[in-house]
């Protein structure tokens, strides 16, 4: 008993921190610009696919330098020349934006690597088990991903909150033309928040790449998760986002460990017939639908708190 | 003049029209559905490369009956309606003979559609080639005529695993983690009833299914593989969820042995050996490329020197389109009424060994050698890794083709 409590807890852990370094520069969009940005997992496998290529010639460390600003630029670029004459139109107009860049970023990456999942390695330096639990190994570059995440969520934290620049963004999002007035280009600063989260998506692309599978659908097969994430946190909230992130690593490790099903925990209480009746409801285990928890909560969330578990706002 | 010259111009497009169909006929068209964009696009993509490949070997000899052979691709997207909507559009190009095999419900749908067109559409009728879909009930309860499958459906698949099994003696713990949909819950269930029969010492510690292509982290199922004291995992999980599984167990340090139906699909070796699993990944398919057998080393040499990205994935292809072809000549006609009647009880030297399988007349079903095959650095007679990873598949047992027969409950409803 304690030992799967142990594991599932580190588990959880791992992967919830696995989650908040990919959705946080989701949440940076959105929490900062109100952009709901579809395309967020597309910058992720960008950084992967870049992170990778880098990684071929010169190593992963350089791949893990130069992939995130590459493409910030990307991103920065798409701000300045779609996004901003789509913003005009309202959210619908962003979204379906997105949306499209989406497929269009796919198809590139496709053209260039291929459809087969390409061979991107854990860097030397870090492959090796990091240490041995009830016989079970932690390799080190998930240590590495952890640490990542939570150097990622303090510095975020801290320049939002501290800083002068957090202060002008934050601003800028609820009142634009008042800190234009005051002399600031607003159009500049939500570019430069853009190209930060399409960074911050490559950042996490290029750590996972090499952990999970780097292939040309990875973005589509990552997709819904993130926005799990985000609106369960809390639109606009970075500790939110945080919290879900961990909170769902957990919640999902947990159920995976548990054999519990209605029929093992009342069998005894009910006659065969209604069992028949319920069927597959009846029999199904807690583990068999661990990974649909997340998307339950999102449900629930939204129907009790919509503002999320430490939003800030309604929409 | 001008007349002399309208007549002319309508004369020969009146000959244009006329001849078209004749110039159609010697020209062999296959239709060929599968998914060619979105997720699935990498294995349908190599499925047609490959066909391709055949085609054009053949009509560089002269083709088949001096018919050149013409591979048309069709993109299913992986869904039974647009599978149907792509049938149909074969049909109307006046193709006749089609092949699909990505996904057990679209090979359902497209079975059932191919029977009740040909039943409206005497004259017309069409013949559907099946080389990848096992479910077992595309040739038992649903079997139908003018359906052929080449694979080995997953009833035969582990009729011989078990029967390999069952020699093994240091297996004692059996694991089975699956897909939660139709395809995984027959997998698990038939190995649990065989393992039963067959080897009732063995203990089946766990059984387990989790959501398809849903699950971004495994290791919590790999903690479970553990702490069940397994030493042998049996999975049918293809593509993301077979190498990601793979990719935990070997971060977790986890030492079993791996039974796989799809460890040879598209990015499973690639997965395996950053898992670092040498010699402990298995699967079961109907042949290898390292196997000591000269002809099929040569194509395999001459397919790869085209498509240096992959090895042969699909030796089955071989056999579907040798075996369609060589009906053709028999009867010298390629309409499919023929063609089906020529392939019922037809043999054939099988690609990878050229060891003789036979399409069995009760259900189509091909029966072949199974051959049970473990990933892992090479030797010398060995030739062939797998996606650039040094590493390749080595045979372990071949499964004569007398291990692989199981018995149909097929009614096989022949046209008058």
């Amino acid at each position: 008993m304690v030992e799967i409590v142990f594991i599932s807890t580190l588990n959880g852990v791992l992967y919830g921190m696995l989650l908040f370094l990919m959705a946080s520069g989701l949440t940076v969009i959105f929490s900062m610009m109100g952009v709901l940005n579809f395309a967020h997992a597309s910058f992720y496998m960008l950084g992967a696919f870049f992170g990778f290529e880098i990684s071929r010639h010169v190593g992963f460390w350089p791949g893990l330098a130069v992939a995130p600003p590459l493409v910030g630029g990307i991103g920065m670029a798409v701000e300045r020349y779609g996004l901003r004459r789509v913003h005009r139109h309202g959210h619908v107009a962003e979204l379906l934006f997105t949306f499209g860049l989406t497929f269009v970023i796919q198809e590139l990456v496709e053209m260039v690597w291929g459809k087969l999942p390409v061979d991107y390695r854990v860097p030397p330096l870090l492959d090796f088990p990091a240490f041995t639990v009830f016989s079970l190994n932690y390799p080190a570059f998930k240590m590495f991903e952890l640490l990542i995440s939570i150097a990622i969520f303090l510095a975020l934290l801290l320049v939002v909150k501290r800083t002068r620049v957090g202060l002008i963004v934050q601003a800028a999002l609820s009142h634009p033309e008042m800190v234009g007035m005051l002399g600031h280009n607003v159009d500049r600063i939500f570019m430069l928040v853009f190209g930060v989260g399409a960074g911050l998506a490559a950042v996490a692309g290029v750590i996972a790449g090499p952990a999970l599978v780097t292939q040309s659908n990875m973005a589509e097969l990552l997709g819904p998760i993130l926005f799990v994430v985000v609106v369960v946190g809390g639109l606009g909230s970075l500790s939110g986002a945080f919290a879900a992130s961990l909170l769902i690593g957990l919640a999902q490790t947990f159920a995976v460990a548990s054999n519990a099903s209605l029929a093992s925990l009342f069998g005894n209480l009910v006659s065969d017939r209604s069992q028949a009746y319920l069927g597959d409801i009846w029999n199904v285990t807690v583990s068999q639908i661990a990974p649909i928890l997340p998307y339950l909560l999102l449900v629930l969330i939204l129907i009790f708190r919509p503002r999320g578990l430490i939003g800030t706002r309604d929409s | 003049m001008s007349n002399k010259f309208a007549m002319t111009a309508l004369a020969l497009s009146l000959f244009g029209v006329a001849t078209l169909p004749a110039a159609a006929d010697s020209v062999l068209k296959i239709a060929y559905i599968d998914p060619l964009s979105g997720g699935g696009a990498s294995i349908g993509q190599i499925g047609l490369n490959q066909l391709k490949f055949i085609a054009d070997s053949l009509n560089a000899k002269g083709g088949v009956m001096g018919e050149k052979i013409e591979i048309t691709g069709y993109d299913n997207k992986l869904n039974p309606q647009e599978s149907l909507v792509a049938v149909q559009k074969a049909i109307d190009e006046g193709i006749r003979i089609i092949t699909q095999g990505n996904g057990s419900s679209v090979a359902s749908a497209v079975e059932d559609f191919v029977g009740k067109y040909n039943e409206r559409n005497p004259g017309k009728e069409v013949i559907y080639l099946n080389y990848a879909a096992i479910d077992p009930t595309l040739t038992n309860e649903k079997c139908s005529y003018w359906h052929f499958a080449w694979d080995a459906n997953v009833g035969i698949k582990l009729q011989a695993l078990t029967n390999f099994i069952k020699t093994q003696k240091d297996i004692k713990k059996v694991y089975l983690i699956d897909q939660d949909y139709s395809f995984g819950h027959s997998v698990a269930d038939t190995t649990v009833r065989m393992l039963k029969e067959k080897r009732p010492d063995i203990e089946i510690v766990g059984n387990e299914f989790h959501p398809l292509v849903k699950v971004t982290d495994f290791s919590p199922y790999v903690a479970k593989i553990k702490a069940s004291g397994a030493d042998t995992v049996i999975t049918a999980n293809w593509g993301q969820d077979f190498a990601l599984l793979i990719k935990a167990a070997g971060d977790a340090g986890l030492q079993v042995n791996w039974y796989t139906f799809y460890a040879g699909g598209a990015g499973g070796p690639t997965a395996v050996k950053q898992a670092n699993m040498s010699d402990h990944v298995f699967q079961i398919t109907e042949g290898i490329n390292n196997i000591d057998y000269k002809p099929a080393q040569d194509v395999i040499r001459a397919y790869i020197a085209r498509y240096p990205d992959a090895p042969v994935y699909y030796p089955r292809l071989f056999n579907e389109t040798g075996m369609l072809f060589k009906a053709i000549e028999e009867v010298k006609s390629d309409d499919p009424v023929k063609i089906a009647a020529a392939l019922e009880g037809a043999k054939y030297p099988t690609f990878s060994s050229g060891d003789e399988g036979f399409m069995r007349k009760d259900d189509h079903q091909f029966f072949q050698p199974l051959y049970i095959s473990t990933l892992g650095p090479l030797s010398a007679k060995e030739p062939f890794d797998e996606e650039h990873t040094g590493w390749g598949w080595k045979m372990v047992a071949q499964i004569p083709v007398a291990d692989t027969i199981l018995p149909t409950i097929c009614k096989m409803k022949r046209p008058e």
